[in-house]
Parts: C-alpha cells; structure tokens; sequence
C-alpha cells in the first residue's frame, strides 16, 4: 500500500505531538530522507519549547487571591446572587400554598394539594430550587439519559421517557428525582442557548388517568400541566405561557407517542 | 469539593499565562480571567458536558479578550503591540536564557493578534487542533493555515531574515 503524502498539517502535527503513532512513523521516515524539511521543522519545535519556557514562570506564580475559586463560587451562591424573581417566586408559591387563589389553575376546581394543581405546584416549587443553582441543578447529566430513565422508570414502574425540545431551541441538560407529598417526581430540565432553564416534572397520579393540558401561573413562572394514562406532567420556566404552550404540546405529543 | 472546583480550578494557571500573552499586563490580564472564572461559574450547567471543559473556558476566555479588544481599539484605533511594555511579561529566568526569551516573547508581540491567539493555544496551552477551532470559532484549516504563517513568521523575526512589512513598505514606495 502507498502511503498518503505528507502534508503541512502533519508536520505541525509533528511539532505539537498531535499525531497517531502510525502517522507519527511516517512522519519521523519522511524528515529522515528531507534534510531541509527537517531542519525546518526542528527550528519549530525549538521555537515551541521556547515560547513554552520563556511563559512557564507566569503559570508558576502564586495564584492572587482575587482569583480564589472557592470563594467566587462562595459569592455566587449568596442569597445576593440568586435573582429577585426566584426568591419572590418561591415565597409566593408557599405563602399560597394553604390559601386560595394562589395557583389560577383554569377551568379546574381542585384544591392546590392534590390533583394537577398540586402537580403544578410540585413543578413551580423544584423550579425555584434547582433552576437558579449554578453548582448541581441536575444530578445525572444528558450524557447519563439512559441511567435517568432507568432509575424513574424503577420507581414508577412505568418508563418516563425524554422529550426532545431541541427542536424548539432547548437542550435536555439532564434530571433528578425529586420528593413531592405524593411521593418520588422525575424532574427534567432543560436550557436555551441564553442559559433560560426550563423544568418538567412527571409522577404518578393517585386518581387522574387523562386531564387535558391545563395553563397555570405562579408569580412569574409559567406552566401547564397535563396528565397522560396516569403520569402527570408539568411543565414550567419564566418565559410567558405563549412560548411555553408550544413546548408544552411538543411535549405531549412525544410522550403520547412513547406511551 | 464541587464538580467546578475539581475541574476548574487546576486550569487557573494556564489560563492566567494565555490571559497575559495576549495582553501583556499583569493586572488586566488578570482581570480578565476574573471575568472568565465569574462566567463559567455562573454557567458551569450551560457546558456541553460530553465536551472538553477545557476547550469551553478557553472559548470564554477567548471571547471576552475579543470584546475587550473591540472596546479598546474603538477608544484608541491601532494600539501598537510593538510599544507595549516586554517587562510585563519577561519574567525572572536564568540570566543567559533571560536574552534569549525576551527575544522570542519580543517576536511573539509582534505577531497578528489571530496568529499570536492560534500558536499560544497550540504550542503552549497544549489544545488539539479541533480545540483550538473550537475556542477561536474559526474552522479547522484557518487554524492550520494561521498556525504556519505564525510560526513562519517568528522564524524570519527570531533569525533576523527580512520582515514582511519592511518588504512590502519597499515595493509600494517603488511602485
């Protein structure tokens, strides 16, 4: 077999160590019978081990302490740092909680602790905790869906699957389970190129079988929520109720499927 | 120790020497890796988690010295590196190899910002070349070609061999 002709790219692959043994073979062959090319090419590693030595030192310095990471992160996590919507979110959702009129669930009666009121509720409250934390606001990543739909799917013992927003702009970034008074929820979050987190909050009902999709609004997070051969679903986030409608009937159309 | 702290807190030091090779002062370099620690931190849930963390800091990085860039070269166009102070960043190396790395970092400073940005990530950061592109948002051949011209480049003005611009500056005069 011939080999493929050296090129440029596998000489500076040569420099910086970025080729495959095979290549690296033929490479180290090459400048063997190229005199020129290969003094060449030693001026460049030369220049590279240089420039390597002569700004090692400033990687070397003791780190200032303004740059303490522990501490940033600190910062970030004070109660400061949270947005003012959140902290009003949650606290109007709790206040309300036992009240009345708290959760304007339309063209539905129940009371906020059971049924999808209460769902929604669920929903609305792990939004407020998980979405503004900066640090583990999911706890199994999009990389591990499989493992996250396996361990909601024990608990349920029905499979919960994924939908897929991203055609609407949003990414699965992963999920968690969740306690709620009706027991374990499966919580699913979502982000946009922004970095506005969406979540979606699924977990067996005790009496509901189907309820049509239903618009609710707690302080300023939006949702609706639905319930699909058992398992009821709630979708929430900031945007407002107009956008995430469509996201909400993506999302029902793909479980629907699924189930 | 948190997931950020674990991974990011290791790239600190290499992110301070890209910081100050770009911009050759000690406190603004440092300021500017402030912002890119502040951001990540801020959207450490954002990152692509199969991808490299490594390579996404960068590009943050990268990102804020490009808007720094814009916001400078609006109030005062064409600051020349050439001017800009060496001792910023020649920093205390053995007498005899202290020459020779003022040279090389002289000659680094007066490469185009892209060339300067695609060598430093290369050779000294040590990212592939898929990373490089990535942290630059430039396909993978701009990397390739801006890479051979920078080290073609401080070859000729680390051996003396005639300067591009002194070349060129000579054919229009004569033209």
């Amino acid at each position: 077999m011939t080999m493929r002709p050296i090129s440029d790219d596998d000489l500076h692959g040569y420099v910086d160590h970025q080729l495959e043994p095979k290549r690296l073979a033929e490479v180290r062959a090459y400048l063997a019978e190229h005199p020129e090319v290969s003094a060449k090419i030693s001026s460049y590693a030369e220049q590279r081990e240089r420039l390597r030595a002569a700004l090692t030192p400033i990687a070397e310095e003791p780190l200032p302490s303004r740059l303490n990471l522990a501490r940033m992160i600190e910062m970030q996590r004070r109660p400061l740092g949270i947005p003012p919507w959140v902290a009003v979110a949650a606290s109007v959702a709790l206040v309300l909680l036992g009240g009345t009129g708290g959760w304007t669930l339309k063209g539905a009666s129940q009371r906020p602790t059971e049924g999808i009121a209460s769902l929604a509720l669920e929903a609305a409250n792990s939004f407020a905790v998980y979405a503004p934390d900066h640090i583990r606001p999911i706890e199994l990543r999009a990389s591990d869906r499989a493992e996250l739909v396996s361990w909601v799917s024990q608990r349920f013992g029905r499979t919960v699957s994924v939908p897929d927003l991203s055609r609407s702009g949003y990414r699965f970034m992963g999920g968690r389970l969740v306690p709620t008074a009706h027991g374990p929820a499966a919580l699913y979050m979502y982000d946009d190129d922004h970095g506005t987190r969406l979540v979606m909050l699924a977990r067996p009902m005790a009496i509901e079988q189907n309820t049509p999709m239903s618009p609710l609004v707690s302080g300023n997070i939006n949702g609706f929520a639905w319930v699909d051969h058992g398992i009821g679903y709630s979708l929430v986030g900031q945007p407002p109720g107009g956008t995430l409608h469509p996201l909400a009937d993506e999302a029902r159309r793909q479980i629907g499927q699924s189930t | 120790m948190s997931d950020i702290e674990r991974l990011l807190e290791p790239m600190i030091p290499a992110l301070r020497r890209y910081s100050r090779a770009l911009l050759r002062d000690q406190s603004a370099s440092d300021d500017l890796v402030q912002d890119c620690l502040e951001r990540a931190i801020a959207h450490w849930g954002q990152r692509r988690t199969d991808g490299n963390p490594r390579a996404w800091v960068f590009a943050i990085l990268q990102n804020l010295f490009k808007t720094r860039m814009r916001r400078i070269a609006n109030r005062a166009p064409d600051v020349a590196l050439e001017d800009a102070d060496e001792s910023a960043i020649a920093v205390a190396a053995p007498q005899v190899k202290q020459l020779l790395y003022k040279e090389t970092l002289g000659a680094l400073a007066k490469l185009p910002e892209d060339q300067r940005a695609v060598l430093l990530l290369v050779a000294v950061e040590d990212l592939s070349y898929a990373e490089a592109a990535k942290v630059l948002g430039v396909p993978i051949g701009t990397v390739m070609s801006r890479l051979s011209r920078a080290r073609e480049r401080l070859l000729a003005l680390t051996t003396g061999e005639a300067r591009p611009d002194t070349a060129q500056l000579q054919l229009r005069i004569v033209k």
